[in-house]
């Protein structure tokens, strides 16, 4: 693969990733949250395995299979089951409206190109340039599990943190040992399938899985 | 010496497939106590042999240290405490498969964590006992259960995530210094010249990561609601176990980026989160409703007051801040254990229904007011040496100021906490009818007075106890 090839395929997985973010903050349909987030987990695979390719590293190219596997599939897969069971298509009543949210992603954006400086700073290249929207994404995967009130969006919220966070191991330094991103994914996997259950769970007991139900513990 | 470091997690998932397999009664009485007694057992033997020897190593990603093989005897002696402690008299029902499995788990996880060589594995083991404990923590399918687990299972995982960014930055670091690593021996004893600009953004959202479940404020909230919405041998094991080996790995990065940095960006980030966290717990404990609640709050006091320790830093405060891990696990699990039982007898754990406890009920009465002696760091109990040896490492580390307003907090948890612990015990008997006391029998008393009368003496013993301390104090402090 030549260099000026890998720079535009790194880019394009890049805006991809970007891309999905920013819709997945400005749709309400969760539905549609769904399938955006499958897009990201498959343009995030792509990235990993385009460097794999690049630095003739078989172990990344095999990594790339597992996310592939994991964000690309599983994990929407389990979000889209529990979708179909309790039966809301909509995040109904975010804290804040649309146009609040989209003007917050583009301040988040132009913070973490602030905040990557030492990171691009340390090893120029394509990679690095592209590690700010991983940044982007930890940050708008905050902005989704603080605003939103929906079990579900809440989930997705958190994918988009985690795949943030993914993205930038394998831009800064090509992924973590093996062992490691191993046990990462499945840790990720159970936490996924752990909210699963308890939405289900508060969808039996409360007849939906609005989190704005959940206000019995104070002090 | 090896088997020694693999028994504790080979112990824990074969306890654990058994339990979930057999399903037999015996396994879902005994498993979760048995698998304590594993991990307290390596604990001792790697104690001993870290002493006698060089650090014990095992399959690359593994090793033990005076620091590792003092906190794997932490997580099995707690572990013994509340496990041992929550055991159910012969004719109740024993638990459900998953709940012993789980135990089981988290004990294992919680040791693989602290034995780990690797601060990646360190952290896959942490985020392993958020899974382990969702289900322990909703285990009663109350709402109030279900709302804990929520909150407990996002925010845990949000803070752990945020820390996962932190080690990838420490990992970024090593590769562009030319050794991809994240072993901690490597990180902390060969001289890698690592970026100080991310180690300094590293080791920030590392702090912030692992503090989440430390409960430190201001990312406690998960977890009074956690405590007292679990079944209490859990809470116990919350408390002395999962908040501890949270702050080991507090401890673990922070004698990574000390020397990169100076002292300074630690300590000022361990003093902001601890006297938070003592300030949200002094001023939520005062007007508490709720037992486990209050125990809770409590448990974010001494969090506290172990990050102010660790921010003093040097061996004195260090040593001494993990004897108080030692003395602060065995006392509040006990205390948790006792609660549980308060529950089941009074049939409430509201602080204002619960009265005259010491004359209906001595058997909980009595380790609840010596558990609270402890907790409340009245001498002899060891969590009054470990507090003033706290306090003076402070004022001769030049933070004295943090450490008057400190103890000004913890006079004022004193009262939350004492006031209505005797209200509790001592108080006259409310004129309203009691609500329904059963009259079931109780759980064993030997471990809880085998816990706190280890606590009662802790602070006395000589011999290879304080030599293990200060060894574990010097690895994390770089000096003699």
């Amino acid at each position: 693969m030549s260099a000026n090839l890998y720079d535009q395929l790194v880019g394009v997985s890049a805006g991809v990733l970007l891309m999905t973010s920013v819709l997945l903050v400005w749709r309400r349909s969760l539905v549609a949250a769904v399938r955006l987030l499958a897009i990201q987990g498959v343009a995030l695979a792509c990235l990993v395995a385009m460097i794999g390719i690049f630095d003739h590293d078989v172990q990344l190219v095999a990594v790339s299979v597992l996310v592939l596997a994991l964000k690309g599939v599983a994990l929407p897969l389990v979000l889209d089951r529990s979708l179909v069971r309790t039966g809301t298509l909509r995040e109904e009543t975010p804290l804040i409206n649309t146009t609040a949210s989209l003007l917050a992603v583009s301040a988040l954006t132009m913070l973490a190109y602030l905040v990557s400086q030492p990171l691009r700073a340390l090893r120029p290249g394509p990679t690095t340039a592209a590690v700010p929207v991983g940044i982007c994404l930890v940050l708008f995967g905050f902005l989704l599990l603080s605003t939103r009130r929906h079990a579900i969006s809440q989930l997705v919220g958190f994918l988009v943190l985690d795949n943030g966070i993914a993205a930038v191991a394998f831009l800064t330094s090509g992924g973590v040992p093996f062992v490691v991103e191993l046990g990462a994914s499945l840790d990720v996997l159970l936490v996924v399938l752990i909210l699963r259950v308890f939405t289900a769970r508060m969808t039996v007991k409360f007849g939906a899985a609005d989190l704005d139900e959940l206000k019995e513990l104070r002090d | 010496m090896a088997i020694l470091v693999l028994l504790p997690l080979i112990g824990a998932l074969l306890l654990a497939a058994a339990t979930a397999l057999t399903r037999a009664h015996v396994l879902r009485r005994f498993s979760a106590i048995a698998t304590s007694a594993v991990v307290l057992a390596a604990g001792l033997g790697l104690s001993v042999a870290v002493l006698h020897g060089s650090p014990v190593t095992a399959g690359g990603l593994l090793r033990v240290d005076a620091l590792s093989a003092f906190m794997l005897s932490v997580v099995g002696a707690v572990g013994l405490t509340a496990t041992w402690g929550g055991l159910a008299a012969r004719d109740v029902v024993p638990p459900d498969w998953t709940y012993s499995a789980l135990i089981c788990l988290f004990l294992g996880a919680m040791s693989l964590a602290v034995l780990a060589d690797n601060l990646g594995v360190l952290w896959v083991a942490v985020e392993a006992t958020t899974v382990a404990t969702a289900f322990l923590v909703g285990h009663n399918r109350t709402r109030g259960s279900l709302e804990a687990a929520w909150k407990y299972v996002v925010l845990g995982s949000v803070g752990v995530a945020v820390a996962f960014l932190g080690l990838v930055l420490v990992y970024a670091a090593s590769v562009a210094a030319g050794r991809p690593t994240l072993s901690w021996v490597a990180l902390t004893s060969s001289h890698l010249a690592l970026d100080p600009s991310l180690v300094k953004v590293a080791g920030a959202l590392a702090v912030l990561g692992f503090a989440t479940k430390a409960g430190l404020a201001p990312m406690h909230s998960w977890l009074p609601d956690a405590h007292s919405q679990a079944p209490a041998p859990v809470s116990g094991l919350m408390s002395g176990v999962l908040l501890s080996v949270a702050f080991y790995a507090i401890l673990r990065i922070q004698a990574v980026v000390n020397p990169v940095l100076g002292t300074g960006l630690m300590r000022g980030l361990l003093v902001a989160t601890g006297l938070l966290s003592l300030a949200v717990a002094a001023a939520l404990i005062v007007r508490q409703r709720d037992l486990k609640r209050m125990l809770a709050y409590s448990s974010i006091e001494h969090m506290g007051l172990l990050a102010l320790a660790a921010a003093v830093g040097g061996t004195v405060a260090i040593a001494a801040a993990l004897l108080h891990v030692l003395g602060h696990g065995l006392a509040k699990s006990s205390l948790f254990v006792v609660s549980g039982r308060i529950l089941v007898t009074e049939g409430t754990t509201q602080l204002a229904r619960i009265r005259g406890l010491l004359v209906r009920h001595p058997a909980e009465a009595v380790p609840y007011l010596v558990g609270m002696a402890a907790m409340l760091g009245l001498p002899p109990f060891t969590l009054f040496f470990t507090e003033v040896a706290i306090m003076l490492a402070g004022f001769q580390h030049g933070l004295g100021w943090a450490m008057t307003l400190a103890a000004a907090l913890m006079l004022i948890l004193f009262a939350g906490l004492a006031r209505p612990s005797i209200a509790m015990t001592f108080g006259a008997e409310s004129s309203e009818p009691v609500a329904a006391a059963s009259t079931a029998r109780q759980g064993p008393r030997t471990p809880l007075a085998l816990a706190l009368g280890v606590t009662a003496v802790l602070g006395f013993t000589a011999g290879p106890l304080p030599t293990l301390l200060t060894r574990a104090a010097t690895l994390l402090t770089g000096t003699k």
